[in-house]
């Protein structure tokens, strides 16, 4: 599905993605842990084709196709979502209308006519329940005035209305409290599917309790430096990472 | 040899004047106020761009062309695309600034009010143009106030007398029809007496205009105590239409004041909007929006006068400005001496979608009250990059997401637009213009 190498990337002439490499088959769930400012989000903006940073090198191939010479919209279209660290407010938008015209125009990119407002009052409705956001919030302005957890669980029901192929949960669980951490969880749960893969960032070995990845990676540097199955993940836990930082300067 | 003297167009329209004043109408009251507006006007000058009220509208350069005041028009033709589709209104037909009978519509009014042409009313209603003409707009406070009034030979002139609710809007249709460039001098005066209520809706279009125009335009609103008025303002006139346009209004104790100016289109724009708050309590509202193209110039000028205690004036103007467009936001607001508890507050937000496009927003605080609440803010930039990117993120072409993003940006103006068939006008007509 995701096949990932040798990635370079930077921001302002510096370079943050240093030779990464993944490879996410259908159905996969990927966590990558790692300390902060290692390049996680950098890795998940460039995966969804924010332009100001600039790739000078690897390649991506997303379901057989150059993601890299993809627009924004055009990865979107294609089944990519990224749940962001930190969801921006837009003010004057609302969540809905906005999510119509998204599920609109990828349905057109997928050759398919609009869907019946009677089709997506129904999507709508379901998807809320499954994340167990309250209606209002979903009739808002997108995140405006939200709460730090109400915006992480914006981002999930958004995901579970855009129905993606391949979801990247950037922190989703940070900011959450224990409550909305299961709920959230369960969320993604019942959107596991034998096509559907997740790559999920935290910080957290608590999240995988809920989410259980079928490997972990630790990135650091710019690229990863350990991978391991779900063990790996208690292991950080307890010892943090000083022990793999010294790995890497040993090699 | 005879060597002609080249004279300045404000000579050339003070010496016009004395040819053309024995045809304009009205009763010696009002001739008398046409000589003393043709003075001042004299005086005065067309502002040169060293005057700071006119330095980013240079308004010198305007009066360059050769223009005739005389406007011939036929108005055998219909106005039906004039019309706001689905709005239930009185319909009044301005042409060249004359007010037309054949093409305006008033038959359900009540009897009460008043919808007519100035000229007919300089005759049948002196009482009310001797109390009201001329009082709101100051001749000495501004050359086109002045040019105006001396010039003027007709308009609308509205009056709702005490405790009279008009049910529907009163819709202007302000249309252009020249062939050759002139000179339009359309002058309003609206009356709204003690708890009377009235909605009203101006459209500005030029129907036919293969040559540049200038209309200097003066509306005069007096709202008496306890009044309410919406007046709305739609400017969407051709390229070569160019407006030097004022308002002013007149607000007594308790009453109420909502207006809105949008401009679409049309070449060269000067909004002049000036309030004066003589009673305590009363609340204003002046919203505006512009959106402009290629080589647009609007330039919105308020003032809110504050005078009397316990009152609120709120303002909130917002341009989207394209191409090599020019928008210019000067808004003043005086707090008098007596002017105790007074709330006044201001904003003015700009996103530049062009490097070629300019905005200059300049916010005036003169406070000389110590009880008051005034603040006043302005923002220029550009659209907001990452929230296009969030919505790119999930799956809206790029174009869309601009839309939408302008669309929020203007959408706290829209929402003050309180005649939903004119909001959705509006909107529709937004939606176009952002999709250029
Ligand atoms: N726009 C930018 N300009 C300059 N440096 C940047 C920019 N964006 C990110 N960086 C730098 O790139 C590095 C990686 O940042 P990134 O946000 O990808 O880290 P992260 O792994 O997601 O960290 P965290 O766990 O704190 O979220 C950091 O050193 C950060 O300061
Ligand atoms: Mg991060």
């Amino acid at each position: 599905m995701l096949s990932i190498k040798n990635l370079r990337a930077g921001i302002e002439g510096k370079e943050i993605i240093k030779g990464f490499n993944l490879e996410v088959k259908a159905g996969e769930v990927h966590a990558i842990m790692g300390p902060n400012g290692s390049g996680k989000s950098t890795l998940s903006n460039v995966l969804a084709g924010r332009e100001d940073y600039i790739v000078s090198g690897g390649e991506v191939s997303f379901n057989g196709k150059n993601l890299l010479d993809m627009s924004p919209e055009v990865r979107a279209r294609e089944g990519l979502f990224l749940a962001f660290q930190y969801p921006i407010e837009i003010p004057g938008v609302s969540n809905i209308n906005f999510l119509k015209t998204a599920i609109n125009e990828i349905r057109a990119y997928k050759g398919l006519k609009s869907i019946e407002a009677k089709d997506f009052l129904k999507l709508i409705k379901e998807k809320q329940a499954l994340v167990e956001l309250q209606g209002s919030l979903a009739g808002r302005s997108v995140n405006e005035g939200f709460s730090g957890g109400e915006k992480k669980r914006n981002e999930i029901f958004q995901m579970a209305v855009l129905e993606p192929t391949l979801a990247i949960l950037d922190e989703t669980d940070s900011g959450l409290d224990i409550d909305a951490l299961r709920i959230v969880a369960n969320g993604v749960n019942k959107l596991r599917s034998a096509d559907r893969s997740f790559v999920v960032i935290t910080h957290y070995q608590r999240l995988l309790d809920y989410i259980v990845p079928d490997f972990v990676h630790v990135l650091y540097d710019g690229k990863i430096v350990k991978s391991g199955g779900k063990e790996l993940a208690l292991e950080l836990e307890e010892k943090g990472y000083d022990w793999i930082k010294k790995e890497v300067v040993e090699a | 040899m005879i060597t002609a003297e080249k004279i300045s167009p404000t000579e050339k329209l003070v010496s016009d004047f004395e040819a053309v004043k024995k045809t304009l109408p009205g009763n010696s009251f009002v001739q008398s106020i046409r000589l003393k507006a043709i003075e001042s006007f004299s005086a005065l000058g067309i502002p040169a761009r060293k005057n700071e009220e006119y330095k980013y509208s240079n308004v010198q350069k305007l009066f360059q062309e050769n223009f005739t005041q005389s406007a011939i028009y036929n108005s055998q033709f219909a106005i039906e695309k004039y019309l706001i589709p689905t709005l239930d209104a009185h319909i009044v037909v301005l042409v060249n600034g004359f007010f037309s009978e054949e093409l305006s519509s008033l038959n359900n009014l009540d009897k009460s009010v008043v919808v007519s042409s100035l000229q007919k009313a300089f005759e049948k209603h002196p009482e009310l143009i001797e109390k009201h003409f001329s009082t709101c707009a100051d001749i000495n406070s501004d050359a086109f106030i002045a040019l105006n009034t001396a010039y003027a030979a007709d308009g609308v002139f509205i009056s709702v007398p005490d405790n009279a609710v008009v049910e529907k809007p009163i819709h202007i249709i302000n249309l252009i029809i020249a062939k050759e460039s002139t000179l339009f001098f359309p002058r309003n005066l609206f009356v709204v007496g003690k708890s009377a209520q009235v909605q009203l809706v101006e459209t500005f279009e030029t129907h036919d205009l293969p040559v540049k125009a200038i209309t200097t335009s003066v509306t005069e609103i007096a709202i008496d105590e306890n009044a309410k008025v919406q007046y709305y303002r739609l400017q969407n006139d051709c390229e070569n239409g160019q407006q030097i346009n004022t308002v002013s209004a007149s607000q007594q104790r308790n009453s109420h004041f909502d207006t809105n100016t949008v401009t679409l289109s049309g070449g060269w724009v000067r909004n002049n909007l000036n309030i004066a708050l003589n009673g305590e309590n009363c609340e204003s509202h002046l919203n505006g929006l512009f959106i402009t193209s290629e080589t647009q110039h609007v330039d919105n000028h308020t003032l809110v006068d504050h005078r009397k205690p316990h009152c609120e004036s709120n303002q909130t103007y917002k341009g989207i400005l394209d191409g090599k467009s020019t928008g210019i936001f000067n808004g003043k607001i005086f707090v008098q001496r007596d002017a105790q508890k007074t709330n006044a507050y201001q904003s003015s937000k700009n996103i530049l979608l062009s490097d070629d496009a300019t905005i200059n927003a300049k916010p005036q605080l003169e406070i000389y009250a110590d009880d008051v609440k005034c603040s006043h803010g302005s923002s220029t930039g550009k659209i907001d990059e990452d929230a296009l990117f969030y919505l790119r993120a999930r799956g809206l072409g790029i174009e869309s997401a601009r839309k939408l993003l302008l669309h929020a940006f203007v959408n706290d103006v829209m929402q003050t637009i309180r005649i939903n068939a004119l909001r959705d006008y509006l909107e529709a007509l937004i939606h176009k213009k952002l999709g250029e």
